[in-house]
């Protein structure tokens, strides 16, 4: 590569001693390895940004986005996610109910792995199987929990080869899977990583196997350089929905978002999908037409947990209100995140098919107002007197110090109350207060689907089912009525059936205000002037396959 | 000589037990549950939940696990970490990187640092004095990562002599530029102590002694008052080196560099107590080594220090 001759040049003119004594140390190391050929794919390879995966690329043990994003392009599922979030077969010719429970899917024909050994249904069921048997530890293991048999299979002392009988492969195209309960989203799961087919070979070693995976989708891994680089190439065995229009991607390690954001203005990287703090501000001024900034799928909010008595009964509910209503959401998404968030209007995310709606009922409360706040806090201390000062904890590791700040400064002048932003040094520190349900006073979440579907931003957060510790309802939220309105969406006809059931069950939220919905952040990035045909996906990340340069 | 290093090499090893039990006590206490940063804002089973910490020990009282970590050091065995990569290969990997960055630091601030000083020493007062003195103040007063950003937007993004990225390929050119960064705060340091040692032995009897011998003007410079003064300069930069490699956390990050700073950063983000204890130890042990090696040289440059049994 251009770059480390030039680099060279430096390194001899610079300095005339140090250069002389160090040139003569200089090993082999030159230059970056620039594009692998292979593959079936046109023009050159891209590259990208990402952080080293936290584990082995393994699908079921893959949660992060740096991980993440190499497992969804060198896998493919029974399905995909185009760009606005609806799923479309990639691996499966139909996935087809008559209940929604009993569903029977049938993949295409003559699939193989990047080895050329053969994909058949028995390859899902292999993967799912280990996927959610509790004794192979796969963080993944949770997305299993719909499957008829996941509740044995998360026993503590679960037998290594035990399966989820909800399983069963008809013949090498068709295989059926039963549901513990009717769910009409469930084809909408099926793109997420924890649901793609393994190679038999897997089982044998998985750690070795995460290491250069044997795979089945767009791309496949040439190389991994730990802390430095992955690359992909085309896989010549995937012809499917996503096949690539690129030579390959490679996908560079970023520790520092200034780093990539300077590689990105030097064209030394193609696409990024992260803009460090410090540039969000002239990101769009700096890039121009080649700068996104686009609605995203994460949601984020405070919780002010049910079990603390300053929000429970008559005055909490009251209290609740009077917070949401404090809260200058508008003022705080333009001048501390510079439009880089939208103020939110609901709670699912506006990429989500029925997400960032208007239209529900109650939505008034999201709405800055300072009389009625200071009205609705003056009735809530009538009936019973605030145990305060409010805190809002939030973990230092992450860039959330300045916009705590700013809700808690907004609190404190529309209430005249006492807000305190309370950081935990570490995430995991926070974590464990709030699951030993320790944590009083409000924190902040924020959730990012794992599929595009509103239950997966409603269920898991305010379902009964997910409080108690058994979820990730950390705030206890318990409504019989938004339950059945969960269920009787997911046994809905029609999509359209079930978000419009799921509007109602957010009203419900809307009113209680099990958490106060704060943004939703954007997916912003940008590309360099290299590449053309970049489209960001529903989840932020960016649609490699069709990038072309 | 030989027993002195032997006695100060025995007395690494309370400080290893030490220095590693302290730490990894501090790990244990810092940063929350590790399983629970690993699953993140996800949900996870208890099932899994157990597995996970049967699997890294978790589920152990921290003594116990700092016993079985010493236990497996001791086969050279420093576990796996929580990415699933030998703990002992993750490091392996980010210290030569480290090291090749301490060192070009270390020869920045040497070399510049110390001829600088010595011009600046000898022409006490005179303008090139003023101007070496104003530089260094500069240099110190301006933080670590402007120097490193500046530097890599200028270089780098607009002039576009200098990689952006480093961490892609760490080679000893690539490394020029994070190098002097580093190195700059320390170079401005040797310089001041150099410049301050130099101008009082240039008034020193045996200097004079010297010249009046008609010694040469360099000879009288190099053999009679460099080395003499040389003494707390070396001091310096023997602690620097210790403090180069672990403090070169600001540079690593500026310039995406895998070193030891940003495995440290990472791991102490994830709670990863053996890969923690073992990266501050390695530190600990440069840091007495080149303690050692400092004190080593002493004898090198004052011949009046001797080390007896």
């Amino acid at each position: 590569m251009a770059l480390s001759r030039r680099s060279m040049m430096l390194g001899t003119a610079a300095t005339g001693v140090a250069a002389a004594t160090l040139a003569a140390c200089t090993g082999g190391s030159s230059g970056g390895s620039g594009g692998s050929d292979g593959g079936s794919g046109s023009g050159e390879m891209i590259f990208a940004n990402t952080t080293e995966p936290e584990n082995p690329l393994v699908p079921t043990n893959t949660g992060e986005v740096g991980g993440g994003r190499v497992v969804t392009s060198i896998f493919a599922g029974l399905v995909y996610y185009t760009a606005d979030g609806k799923a479309e077969n990639d691996l499966a010719e139909s996935i087809e109910s008559d209940d929604n429970q009993h569903w029977t899917i049938k993949i295409k024909s003559g699939l193989k792995f990047s080895d050329d050994s053969d994909l058949t249904a028995q390859s899902f069921v292999d993967a799912w199987n280990f996927g959610a048997n509790a004794a192979n530890a796969q963080l993944g293991q949770y997305f299993f929990e719909p499957i008829e048999g996941y509740a044995d299979l998360s026993k503590e002392d679960v037998a290594a080869d035990a399966k989820l009988p909800g399983l069963e492969v008809v013949d090498d195209t068709t295989f059926t899977v039963q549901l513990v309960s009717a769910q009409s989203d469930f084809p909408n799961r099926l793109g997420y990583s924890a649901y793609m087919p393994l190679p038999a070979s897997a089982f044998d070693d998985i750690e070795a196997f995460g290491e250069k995976p044997v795979s089945n989708g767009p791309y496949m891994v040439d190389s991994w350089t730990h802390d430095k680089e992955i690359v992909l190439v085309p896989n010549p065995n995937y012809d499917g929905p996503r096949k690539a229009k690129n030579s390959g991607i490679t996908f560079v390690v970023y520790d520092s978002d200034e780093t990539m954001y300077n590689d990105l203005l030097a064209d030394n990287v193609d696409v990024i999908d992260q803009i460090p703090t410090s540039q969000l501000q002239n990101f769009e001024s700096d890039l121009g037409d080649r700068a996104v900034n686009d609605p995203g799928a994460v949601f984020q909010s405070f919780t002010l947990p049910g079990y603390d008595s300053n929000f429970e009964g008559e005055a909490g509910a009251l209290r609740r209100e009077a917070i949401s209503r404090a809260i200058d959401r508008k003022s705080i998404c333009d001048s501390l995140f510079f439009g880089t968030r939208t103020p939110a209007t609901d709670f699912v995310a506006p990429v989500i098919p029925g997400g960032g709606a208007t239209d529900i009922e109650g939505a008034d409360v999201l709405e800055f107002d300072e009389a009625k706040a200071k009205d609705l806090w003056a009735q809530a201390e009538a009936k019973s007197p605030f145990k305060g000062p409010l805190t809002l904890a939030y973990n230092a590791d992450g860039p959330h110090a300045d916009w705590v700040e700013a809700v808690c400064n907004s609190l404190k002048n529309t209430l005249g109350i006492e807000a305190n932003p309370t950081p935990f040094p570490a995430f995991g520190e926070m974590r464990e207060q709030i699951r030993a349900r320790k944590l009083m006073g409000t924190w902040r979440s924020g959730w990012q689907a794992d599929y595009p579907s509103m239950y997966n931003f409603l269920g898991p957060l305010y379902g009964s089912g997910a409080a108690d510790g058994n979820g990730s309802n950390d705030g206890d939220y318990k409504n019989p009525e938004f339950d059945q309105l969960l269920s009787d969406g997911l046994a809905a006809e029609s999509e359209d059936e079930a978000i419009k059931i799921w509007k109602q069950a957010e009203a419900l939220i809307m009113r209680d205000l099990p958490v106060v919905p704060l943004w939703y952040q954007n997916t912003f990035g940008g590309y360099s002037s290299l590449v053309s045909n970049v489209e960001y996906g529903w989840d932020t990340v960016p649609l490699y396959y069709e990038i072309t340069k | 000589m030989i027993w002195y290093i032997v006695r100060r090499l025995l007395q690494m090893i309370p400080v290893f037990l030490g220095a590693t039990l302290i730490v990894y006590l501090l790990a244990f206490a810092a940063s929350g549950d590790p399983i629970l940063t690993l699953a993140g804002d996800k949900p996870i089973s208890p099932a899994v939940e157990q597995q996970l910490r049967a699997q890294y020990n978790l589920d152990k009282p921290v003594i116990i696990q700092w016993l079985i970590y010493l236990g497996n050091v001791v086969r050279l065995d420093f576990g796996v970490g929580f990415n699933g990569r030998p703990i002992a290969d993750q490091i392996a990997a980010a210290f030569p990187v480290t090291i090749r960055l301490a060192i070009i630091a270390v020869i920045v601030e040497t070399v510049f640092g110390v001829i600088a000083g010595v011009i600046s020493g000898l022409r006490k007062g005179k303008l090139i004095d003023t101007t070496l003195l104003i530089l260094s103040l500069l240099v110190i007063a301006v933080p670590t990562f402007v120097l490193g950003f500046v530097a890599q937007f200028i270089l780098g993004v607009k002039l576009g002599i200098a990689p952006i990225n480093v961490g892609r390929d760490p080679s000893w050119q690539n490394l020029l530029v994070p190098g002097f960064v580093l190195g700059a705060v320390s170079f401005a340091y040797v310089l001041r102590l150099t410049r301050t040692s130099i101008a009082e032995t240039v008034g020193a009897d045996h200097v004079r002694t010297a010249t009046a011998k008609g010694l040469s003007r360099g000879g009288v410079v190099t053999k009679h008052i460099l080395r003499n003064s040389l003494i707390p300069v070396v001091t310096f930069i023997g602690a620097d080196l210790g403090a180069l490699m672990g403090g070169a956390i600001v540079t690593e990050s500026i310039f995406n560099i895998p070193g030891v700073g940003t495995l440290l950063f990472r791991s102490i983000n994830a709670g990863e107590a053996p890969m923690i204890v073992s990266l501050v130890t390695l530190l600990v042990i440069i840091f007495l080594l080149s303690n050692l090696i400092v004190d080593l040289l002493y004898a090198v440059l004052d011949p009046r220090i001797r080390y007896a049994k």
